[in-house]
């Protein structure tokens, strides 16, 4: 703890929409410190995807200064960027996307073969690791097809890992999941905090899943309106085990 | 990135659309085949022509009188009679290109066998002529130059005539035939050569010493024709330099005059019938060509469908890391793949395919390296080049709108 992975300092983002400037972001300030769970709430419209986004060095504030691990962000090239997020962000979609036919490993390792630095057996070493992390070590040879929608988002969840990142950038992760599936992965998601000291960023609209969080951004019309301290975290790996067993099937 | 594991990823994204992938290359397949298959029938019908004038030697020089000019007016090349015994003579004693040389003094007549006759000519020549022709024995022996110098009434038939005049199941070594009623022994058989490259049948002569037919049927000191054999293809040029020099001394013309000869080789013959058979190839070609061109832009369509429905797949690659070059290079990869392993098919089909018309058509089919580098380089070239606009859209495309696109 102690040592700051995102500082942002009056992020500004416009876009320009035929004649019409439209301005997503009006000057967002915060830091996160590394080993922090936080949650970045928001209705549509409220600047979160394009925030979302602006976190996942996917796109460059018009204004302001992100710095990512001590990196200006906003200076860097196209390349850089790439480089950027191989080395430092993990990313986990709503929709999964993993890639069809391809065996669990496969779209574990997927992230490796853009750091030429890796060896082959490097490569398959760490995406081995990032399975078990997930528990899923025993389906490495299933393609997403043959896996629950849970087990793809962990699947998912071991490539954000595999790199290694600064921060895990999870973007709905639980929106297409069931309530029992959506807490097994916010325990899976609490035990990389807790255990494995892993700094997340997680983006939901439901107040719920953000109370599994040390901490809650709330973000409206391209501003932080709230930022909140969680005192009474709830811990997801008890919310399930209380949940009545007959709601299974 | 390196490219190792590139060709791996490119040929995972194949294995996930195995069939479409296959289609794609089939028209890569049938272009290359094509290209082959027709090269091979085209080159193989222009060495079948080859082979069949070289049969009449290819280092043969052939010359023959010309057009002389008696009084201004020019007379008609078949009336004028230059060719003689002295022109036999200083060839041999000057040219230094030629291996033989032979008079050929003909006429034609009726040959009669008992009870069956037959119309032929006859060649009258030096023993020197079969070599020249490239034209060996089936039967018996060659006429010597004592039968020459004697005028002996000996002579060497070609398969037409002896299927002709002799029954099937009789020897005509021995025998003693009668040509314009003049007895000569038959003493050997010549080997048959069919027909020359104008339809001629070359196997419906006889063949006697030159000295014979002179003095026994034609009655003339001049000859039709000279055969002269140069020493090797390449320099039958020199050879027929030299043999004009050393005619235009030996006839005594001025520097001023027209040759009153004129000398041919096979070689012009063989560049003719060449160039025809080389249209054909180039006109072939050209249509299998266009296959090739119509296949490569099959790989650009099915290109540009797999980089718009990948949309999300090329998002994701950037997310996680993968630079434009990555994902360019990705797609360049798969369709250098498609097309050359497309390639690969084609060059064997195309084999097969032109063994196949050689055994069941019997149509002379010539596989030639040249074929197959070049139609291999230009389906590599064709993947590369229609590959690479759908996969410079890939590479440009924005990673938030990828990954949002539905």
């Amino acid at each position: 703890m102690g040592n700051k992975i995102l500082e942002l300092q009056n992020i500004k983002r416009e876009f320009r929409m035929g004649s019409e400037i439209v301005r997503a972001l009006k000057g967002v300030s915060f830091d996160v410190q590394s080993g922090e769970f936080v949650t970045i709430m928001g209705s549509s419209g409220s600047g979160k995807t394009t925030l979302l986004n602006t976190l996942g060095c996917l796109d460059k504030p018009t204004e302001g200064i992100y710095l990512l691990d001590g990196v200006n962000v906003g200076t860097l090239s196209r390349n850089d960027l790439a480089r950027l997020r191989n080395n430092k962000i993990g990313f986990v979609f709503q929709a999964y996307n993993l890639l069809p036919r391809t065996s669990a490993l496969e779209n574990v390792e997927l992230p490796l073969l853009y750091n030429p630095s890796i060896s082959v057996k490097q490569r398959r070493e760490r995406a081995m690791k990032a399975l078990e992390a997930v528990k899923l070590a025993d389906r490495v040879d299933h393609t997403p097809n043959q896996l629950s929608g849970g087990q793809q988002q962990r699947v998912a969840i071991a490539r954000a890992l595999v790199n290694e990142p600064v921060m895990i950038l999870a973007d709905e992760a639980t929106g297409n999941l069931d309530s029992r599936t959506s807490f097994e992965i916010m325990a899976l998601m609490q035990e990389l905090n807790q255990v494995h000291g892993k700094t997340i960023l997680f983006v939901t609209h439901e107040p719920d899943i953000a109370s599994f969080s040390s901490r809650t951004i709330f973000l409206r019309d391209g501003k932080v309106i709230k930022d909140t301290m969680n005192e009474n975290k709830r811990s997801a790996k008890e919310v399930l085990a209380s949940l009545p067993v007959s709601d299974d099937y | 990135m390196n490219v190792f594991s590139l060709i791996n990823i490119a040929l995972k994204a194949l294995q996930r659309n195995k069939l479409r992938a296959f289609l794609t290359m089939l028209g890569i397949i049938i272009g290359v085949a094509a290209v082959i298959a027709m090269v091979a029938i085209g080159q193989g019908s222009k060495k079948s022509i080859q082979d069949q004038l070289s049969s009449m030697g290819s280092n043969m020089i052939t010359i023959r009188p010309n057009s002389n000019v008696a009084a201004g007016v020019r007379l008609d090349a078949t009336s004028v009679q230059s060719l003689t015994i002295d022109d036999i003579k200083a060839i041999q004693k000057q040219a230094q290109y030629i291996n033989g040389v032979s008079p050929a003094a003909s006429s034609r007549g009726q040959v009669i066998n008992g009870a069956l006759n037959w119309s032929t000519s006859i060649q009258g020549v030096s023993p020197q002529y079969l070599d020249i022709r490239n034209w060996p024995l089936k039967d018996g022996i060659v006429f010597s130059s004592s039968d020459v110098a004697s005028a002996a009434k000996v002579c060497l038939l070609g398969q037409t005539v002896v299927n002709n005049i002799f029954a099937p199941d009789e020897n005509p070594i021995g025998a003693t035939i009668r040509f314009n009623k003049i007895p000569f022994k038959v003493i050997g058989v010549l080997a048959m050569k069919g027909e020359n490259a104008f339809g001629q049948d070359q196997d419906d002569i006889i063949v006697a010493p030159y000295t014979t037919v002179q003095e026994r049927i034609t009655a003339s000191i001049y000859f039709q024709n000279i055969y002269v054999s140069a020493k090797s293809e390449a320099v039958t040029d020199l050879a027929t330099n030299e043999i004009s020099d050393i005619l235009r001394t030996s006839h005594r013309l001025k520097p001023t005059d027209i040759d009153d000869f004129a000398v041919r080789t096979q070689a012009e013959l063989i560049n003719t019938f060449s160039s025809t058979s080389q249209l054909l190839t180039v006109l072939l070609t050209a249509i299998a060509g266009i296959s090739l061109v119509v296949g490569g832009i099959g790989i650009m369509n099915i290109m540009y469908v797999s980089v718009t429905e990948r949309t999300r797949e090329i998002g994701l690659r950037m997310s996680i890391g993968a630079r434009g070059i990555d994902i360019l290079l990705q797609f360049l990869i798969e369709a250098i793949l498609i097309s050359i392993t497309g390639g690969l098919i084609g060059v064997a089909l195309g084999i097969t395919a032109s063994k196949l018309v050689s055994i069941f058509l019997s149509w002379p089919t010539l596989v030639s390296e040249s074929s197959i580098a070049l139609s291999f380089l230009v389906c590599a070239v064709t993947g590369v080049f229609f590959g690479y606009y759908p996969a410079q859209k890939a590479s440009r495309l924005d990673p938030i709108e990828a990954l949002r696109y539905e």
